[in-house]
């Protein structure tokens, strides 16, 4: 039996606007950022959602929380439907879903103490009562992520790029939220400081009970994160599987050359390894290949994958696809 | 592989990380080293401070009355003793009046640049943070009253409004309304340039993952403008605003000069020029006194105005 | 078999001051690479990775920067040594570079064709025509389809693989000894970096040239290197050749890195383990080993002598004061 999911989200389309003009602005077409795409997570679990840049990774994870409208679809938090709910209902969705950024020196005001950006959920959703209580919050926010509560009052400039990330996750805590989008949370730090932080976030997940939406690129460090992984291309899903059943088993072409072009910190290993190495680049998101949108670098393409658009569909047990090749 | 085996079995390391770096300069200490570095910025901090005492300090040892004192016997006597930068053409010490006109021309630049500053933060905070259709009727206003000189504009409104509110009497001192005036029409007419530099800023700093994460924690408009972006976009304001006190001055001269500005008995330093033109060679001290007050102050803000520029906003060295 | 590398840099240290003090980046350095061998530079963001080659480039702006010591033996010339119009000779036809970010090294109002005539021609005496033959056969040889109908356009018309691949086409156009590649791959996709990587192998192959490599990524270096150069806040750590490296790590350092690496082919089984603390501050002149605040194995000398480069096993450097197998402090130092 399936716990009833925490997120849910039905074909989700946002399109933006591309506009031309500069008093009498123009509509000249859309960027198809995110196209149909649906995907569920349940209590306490972690989804990655994996895809090269501009695939429309990031902008799923903002619209699902609300920060851009939706073109079309349906998004579920908590039984709280996003594109339906009113202001007053979305300010209180913001406490139960939080986000933390890949930028840790952009996602920082550079003119607040620490103590003000972690304390900014608790002043905005009134979850103190006294400033005594929010400084005492604030404090054991930043022992949780292994912060010295001493440095309350300093700005973040005066911290290392692992250290503020840190200081965004404290905030994405402070307003006891279920569930988190991290969008890219490592993919800006050094290497020996990506462990340090992934390790952070597990801790907290086994402590909080939270559900994660994990984007990134880095399909080594999804691979040991997630529970199950879903795989973008160009605003569509192309595949999702449990983790080790997608990596062991990937049945979708841009999966398979997705894995293969991961580099492996084995010099002998690589060595026997074959690469599919994909032809050309990833085509642009305003005038998106018809039928099949990988079929332009796809290595088993067929005459028909230009025409019909594949169904996202069941291939094995809790595996979809959305592949013509596959039945 | 067997040092890794050593590592895997460790737990993850306790992450008290922080003690072991040494945190970089807090930013006001950087500023302040970086001004030190700029002598002319640090002149003219000196000199504004020695201007500032002069004017305000001066009427310690000279009493208002004297500076509107008429004397006509003692009409344009030179330099003396007694009177120091000798005196004008109805025989007031021309000292005396530099002390109190210094007050009200620093006054006029002070208020005038406080008006113009809300004015240009107002306009090109909601032009940059909204964007679309509010942004682009601000900014064409914007434009429209850039493109009427502000001479112009100075001239018509001075002329329009000029002695039309009666002399005020404040602290036991009385001022002539035209002050008033005077201070409110530089203030219109001068905000523009800061509302796009304001504007400028809000469209940038926007864009930062802060401003989203505030919009994610549920923070609402107005907090994000006041509370995220302004504190972020203070320094170029503090510069642009501190320059504007220069220009403001040097407006007030202007239609003062012109007989259009503040009017007697109040003195400026602006309204001692007016008439020292017709004594150009045979009374010099009329106009020397006035207008090197003037070229020192306006001098010593432009310099101090580009050192804090390199001290606080160095990215930004154009406009 | 001792061959003459290629070039061959010594004790090189480099400063730069600022406002702040001076930093430290690269502390006295000694490394060389010879022809044909493709060699690896490792090490986090600040680690003077990139650093120590724009100064054997001569490409470190000064001020702030100074070369305060060492010297770079390429040929029989020392680098440091040159005259400015001496080292623009070298520069781009000797040793040529590769860097990072494919979008702000190359000018955005001049076509890619000017863009890569314009260095053939400023190198060799040749005609515009030629040029722009040679222009096009380069294209195709680094994998852009069409060759002759791009040479016309604008920078912003490729996408980043592919003003990468016109960054190597410009870098290798006079047949240059040496290739400095300076994370060519961090800025791009996974699928992308997997054709950049194959690129630069099959070329280096065909023009039997030496390539330095810089990265922070273990993976990549795994697949392309012959011999790895760890570095740490301006120290070579450790030197090896690839396989010794991934199979036998001798810095704490390494090990640490490669222990916090997960891995795409093999199933979770455990935490990763991290290094805990973060890089010293580049401000401050390191007494000592500069890695020890973050090392487990840390002894008393640690504080006090930063430990030298010693031979572990043939052609395998570490510099560290323990022998991290038994975790006892090296004897007769």
């Amino acid at each position: 039996m399936d716990p009833e999911p925490l997120v849910i989200v039905e074909k989700l389309k946002k399109y933006f606007p591309v506009k031309k003009g500069l008093v009498f602005q123009k509509q000249s077409g859309f960027v198809k950022a995110v196209d149909e795409v649906s995907f569920e997570i349940c209590r306490g679990e972690t989804l990655g959602l994996v895809g090269e840049s501009g695939c429309g990774k990031t902008t799923v994870g903002r619209t699902m929380l609300g920060l851009y409208p939706i073109t079309e679809g349906k998004v579920v938090i908590e039984k709280l439907d996003i594109a339906k709910a009113d202001r007053n209902k979305l300010h209180r969705l913001r406490q139960k879903a939080q986000m933390i950024f890949q930028d840790p020196y952009a996602s920082l005001n550079p003119r607040w103490t620490v103590s003000a950006i972690i304390s900014e959920p608790i002043w905005v959703h009134h979850l103190a009562h006294s400033e005594k209580e929010k400084i005492e919050r604030v404090q054991e926010l930043m022992k949780l992520v292994g912060l010295s509560p001493r440095l309350i009052n300093r700005f973040p400039h005066e911290f290392s790029g692992g250290q503020r990330q840190r200081i965004g996750i404290a905030r994405a805590l402070a307003s006891q939220p279920e569930f988190i989008v991290c969008d890219e949370p490592i993919s800006a730090l050094d290497v020996s400081i990506q462990a340090q932080v992934v390790n952070l976030l597990e801790e907290l997940q086994d402590q909080f009970q939270l559900t994660y939406l994990f984007i990134a690129h880095d399909l080594s460090m999804v691979r040991h994160i997630c529970d199950r992984v879903a795989v973008m291309y160009l605003g569509t899903l192309v595949e999702s599987a449990d983790r080790d059943e997608l990596y062991e088993n990937p049945l979708h072409p841009y999966t398979k050359a997705l894995l293969s072009a991961v580099p492996i910190p084995d010099p002998k290993k690589d060595r026997m390894r074959h690469r599919i190495i994909l032809q050309g680049d990833v085509p642009s998101p305003i005038s998106p290949p018809s039928g099949c949108r990988f079929h332009t670098r796809c290595p088993m393409e067929k005459p028909h994958c230009g025409e019909l658009v594949p169904v996202f569909k069941e291939a094995a047990p809790r595996h979809w696809v959305a592949c013509h090749e596959i039945t | 592989m067997g040092i890794l085996n050593i590592m895997i079995a460790e737990s993850t390391p306790n992450l008290f990380v922080d003690d072991l770096e040494t945190p970089p300069l807090p930013l006001t200490t950087l500023a302040w080293k970086r001004f030190k570095r700029h002598r002319m910025a640090m002149l003219g901090g000196v000199f504004l401070i020695l201007l500032v005492l002069y004017s305000f300090g001066g009427s310690l040892f000279v009493e208002e009355k004297y500076a509107n004192f008429t004397n006509p016997p003692i009409r344009l006597n030179t330099p003396s003793w007694q009177h120091p930068f000798g005196t004008d053409t109805v025989g007031r010490d021309v000292l005396a009046r530099t002390i109190y006109g210094g007050q009200i021309s620093m006054i006029i630049g002070i208020l005038a640049v406080i008006i113009e500053t809300s004015l240009g933060i107002l306009i090109g905070a909601l032009a940059g943070y909204y964007g679309g259709t509010i942004d682009s009727l601000l900014m064409r206003f914007t434009e429209a009253m850039l493109n009427i000189p502000e001479i112009f504009l100075l001239i018509v409104m001075a002329k329009f409004f000029g002695n039309k509110i009666p002399n005020l009497t404040l602290l036991g001192r009385t001022f002539s309304g035209s002050v008033v005036v005077i201070i409110v029409i530089i203030g219109l007419t001068s905000w523009m340039y800061l509302a796009r530099i304001v504007r400028a800023e809000f469209l940038s700093i926007k864009e930062n993952d802060f401003i989203l994460a505030a919009k994610a924690t549920g923070t609402s408009n107005t907090e994000i403008i006041i509370r995220h972006i302004l504190p972020n976009s203070i320094a170029p304001i503090i510069v642009s605003a501190t320059l504007g006190i220069a220009n403001a001055i040097l407006s007030e001269a202007y239609i003062s000069f012109l007989g259009l500005g503040v009017q007697p008995p109040t003195a400026t330093w602006g309204n001692m020029l007016d008439g020292a033109n017709n004594y150009i060679e045979s009374a010099p001290w009329l106009w020397f006194f006035p207008g090197l007050l003037i070229l020192l102050t306006v001098l010593s803000i432009n310099f101090l105005g580009d050192g804090l520029r390199d001290a606080i906003d160095p990215h930004s060295r154009a406009i | 078999m001792t061959k003459q590398p290629l070039l061959d840099v010594k004790n090189l240290v480099t400063e730069f001051i600022i406002p702040e003090g001076i930093v430290y980046a690269v502390n006295g350095i000694s490394f060389n690479v010879n022809p044909g061998e493709t060699l690896a530079v490792v090490g986090e963001s600040g680690c003077g990775k990139s650093v120590s080659m724009l100064s054997v480039m001569g490409l470190i702006p000064t001020p702030p920067g100074i070369i305060v010591d060492g010297e770079a033996i390429y040929g029989n010339k020392n680098l440091f040594k040159l005259a400015e119009e001496e080292m623009e000779q070298i520069r781009g036809k000797e040793i040529a570079m590769v860097f990072q970010d494919p979008m702000t090294s190359l000018n955005p109002v001049l076509t890619i064709g000017k863009q890569i005539t314009e260095a053939l021609i400023c190198h060799f005496d040749i005609t515009k025509n030629d040029a722009r033959d040679r222009a096009i056969s380069l294209l195709d040889m680094v994998g852009i389809p069409e060759a002759r109908n791009r040479l016309d356009d604008y920078p912003h018309q490729f996408s980043g693989g592919m003003r990468q691949r016109v960054m190597i086409a410009m870098a290798l156009a006079c047949d240059p000894h040496l290739l400095i590649a300076d994370e060519p791959t961090t800025a791009l996709d996974v699928t992308i970096q997997a054709q950049i990587v194959e690129l630069v192998l099959q070329l280096k192959r065909q023009k039997d040239m030496a390539v330095i490599w810089i990265t922070h990524d273990l993976g990549v270096v795994a697949g392309i290197a012959d011999r790895v150069n760890v570095m740490y806040a301006g120290y070579i750590v450790e030197e090896a050749l690839v396989d010794d490296l991934y199979e036998d790590p001798r810095h704490p350092y390494t090990c640490g890195l490669l222990g916090s690496l997960p891995r795409v082919d093999h199933r979770r089984e455990r935490k990763l383990c991290s290094i805990p603390g973060s890089p010293p501050s580049l401000l401050v002149k390191p007494v000592g080993c500069p890695f020890r605040p973050r090392c487990q194995y840390s002894k008393e000398i640690c504080q006090f002598e930063t430990p030298k480069l010693r031979e572990t096993s043939r052609g395998h450097h570490v510099a560290c004061w323990i022998d991290i197998q038994s975790g006892e402090q090296i004897s007769g130092s």
